[in-house]
């Protein structure tokens, strides 16, 4: 429970966004079964180690279900060698360390695990995670969490175009620059780029945030900068020691960016619609 | 979707490309298995050009009835005309029953001596220089380098590209590599589409330039061809044709001495980078820079609206 407390001492619960929210919180304490029924019963002290320079795409995610359901609860894939979409579907607690890099499409629909990747990343990086970590020692490629709902994504180095796009929640953090169109239609979560924003950054964000620590090349449309709180410098010093990361120019410098909601019309009806409900 | 892969050593070392490339572009296969092109660009002889040309598609060859028939005439059409012109053939080599590899000596008007064999019905010209060899065919970069003895080709750099034919046929018309016609040694791969082909087609056909294809990737090497016609070097060509072009494109090109790539402004379509000092290369995906790798490589995608060239 401890990072529950740290995370209301945080006082990551007392925001409150404006706007409607979809987002349902629960308690971890509660009677429910929240895991999946497909999901495996790890241990994660015990460890499992493989190397995967020979293998098929397929032939090592299955290797690491068959590992999970052995209850092996940490794996080490050694020699990926920038193979497409491994690691994906975990639906359970895990510690996965990838030593090397991955293609396109890794680590994506993960709920839970906790990744490592030595290396880089291709497009499309844990695309649609829901919970859990994946943290990356070198550069991403575009699409970097694609729709991600929650958990963190960290990128040591730099990233592609259109990091986070359609972001519903969890934390993206980079540690060098991003590409244009980076935060696309984001709709919730936050975004921590701690080098330069290519152009159109935030461009229709619905909601969420974004914190840039270097230049940007141009705002989207409906992406406004405002004002940093302490609870966001809070935020953010919390985040980045956590990956032992740190902000260039320190946090003070750093620039928050959030939408300015002049395109929020969705009760506002078309005048030609006004006229049929009249 | 297609796939595109690059590759220069740097300082003018040669090394087996041939082999190297058709490793690239069998990783890439997944990416579109219509056809297989290669751009190697060998160390050449003094005063020598390779010509390579096709007579026929491999299509015709199967269906057609008298194209076999066909293909000896416009072969020795070509001979006829080569010598004509006052052409020396030193070297003939004969891949396929429809594709060839001609060395010879000349002096004269080049662009001349290109349009007057082009004009032989049916045959077309898929590269002329003095190091570039443009070679491409339907099937898999395993069975073109089979077909065309690709494997053990000694050279300083290469382009190639594996097609998923979306704009136009699959043939070997509309494969790429595209040679810039006239230049020698100018070849171009594309990865992705055009919007404004027809606009920037009409007013380069204006202009007395030839299209051999309606494949969308033949305009770059066309609009290529003729700013360095203009006096542009390369890589202001290339940045050019960033604002010029419309569409997602990334692009490879590639010269007697030079390779270069350039990404659209919006970055849609993949690059990844590798470079090393005494080696780059580039691909669609990173699968293919690791095919010649395998060992653990420092690779970064290049930005949109990006564009770099390096000299061999």
């Amino acid at each position: 429970m401890g990072s529950v407390t740290t995370s209301h001492e945080m006082g990551l619960h007392e925001e409150q966004l404006a706007g409607r929210t979809q987002q349902m919180f629960f308690s971890a304490t509660e009677e429910e079964n929240y895991t999946y029924p497909w999901s495996y019963e790890v241990d994660i002290e015990k460890s499992a180690e493989f190397d995967a320079a020979e293998m098929e795409i397929s032939e090592i995610n299955l290797k690491i279900r068959e590992l999970m359901k052995s209850g092996h609860g940490t794996i080490t894939v050694n020699n990926p060698r920038a193979k497409h979409s491994l690691g994906v579907g975990i639906l359970n607690r895990l510690n996965l360390n990838f030593n090397g890099s991955l293609g396109y499409f890794g680590c994506g629909l993960i709920d839970g695990a906790n990744i490592r990747i030595s290396g880089r990343v291709g497009w499309s990086c844990a695309e649609n995670m829901m919970a859990g970590t994946v943290v990356i020692e070198k550069n991403a490629g575009s699409l970097f969490g694609a729709a991600i709902r929650g958990g963190d994504l960290v990128c040591k180095g730099q990233a592609g175009a259109r990091v986070g796009i359609d972001q519903k929640g969890g934390t993206i953090i980079v540690g060098g620059s991003v590409g244009a169109f980076t935060g696309f239609m984001m709709q919730r979560g936050r975004m921590i780029i701690l080098g330069d924003a290519g152009d159109n950054l935030g461009d229709s964000m619905y909601d969420g945030t974004i914190y840039v620590a270097g230049k940007i090349a141009s705002l989207g449309v409906d992406c406004v900068e405002t004002e940093m709180t302490d609870l966001d410098r809070k935020y953010l010093q919390g985040k980045l020691d956590l990956y032992g990361m740190a902000a260039p120019n320190g946090i003070d410098n750093m620039v928050k960016l959030t939408s300015g909601k002049q395109l929020w019309n969705y009760d506002n009806l078309e005048p030609t619609e006004k006229k049929l409900v009249l | 979707m297609c796939g595109i892969a690059g590759l220069i050593w740097k300082g003018g070392a040669s090394s087996d490309i041939g082999t190297e490339m058709t490793q690239m572009l069998q990783a890439l296969k997944h990416r579109g298995p219509d056809s297989t092109g290669f751009a190697l660009y060998g160390k050449g002889e003094e005063g020598v050009r390779v010509l390579r040309f096709k007579v026929a598609e491999q299509e015709e060859m199967k269906t057609g009835f008298d194209i076999h028939k066909k293909a000896v005439e416009r072969k020795e059409a070509v001979d006829a005309r080569l010598l004509e012109m006052g052409a020396e053939i030193t070297e003939k080599e004969d891949a396929t029953e429809y594709a060839f590899r001609y060395h010879f000596k000349f002096d004269g008007d080049m662009t001349r001596l290109i349009d007057y064999i082009e004009d032989i019905d049916g045959v077309e010209i898929l590269s002329v220089g003095k190091a570039l060899e443009l070679i491409k065919d339907l099937g898999d970069a395993a069975v073109v380098s089979d077909q065309y003895g690709l494997k053990g080709f000694q050279g300083t750099h290469a382009i190639g590209h594996t097609r998923m034919a979306t704009e136009s046929d699959v043939d070997i018309r509309s494969a790429h590599p595209y040679w810039a016609y006239p230049f020698n040694d100018v070849s171009v791969v594309h990865n992705g589409q055009l919007t404004n082909y027809w606009t920037n087609r009409r007013d380069l056909e204006r202009r007395g330039h030839r299209f051999m294809s309606n494949c969308d990737s033949e305009l770059i090497a066309v609009y290529i061809a003729d700013r360095i016609d203009q006096g542009d070097e390369l890589e202001d060509a290339m940045t050019r044709s960033i604002d010029k072009l419309d569409g997602v494109f990334t692009y490879l090109v590639a010269t007697g001495t030079q390779l270069g790539m350039a990404k659209d402004v919006m970055g849609a379509k993949p690059m990844v980078l590798y470079e090393s000092d005494e080696f780059v290369g580039l691909a669609s995906e990173e699968v293919a820079i690791r095919s010649i790798f395998p060992r653990e490589i420092d690779t970064w995608d290049p930005y949109q609206g990006e564009v770099k060239v390096w000299a061999a």
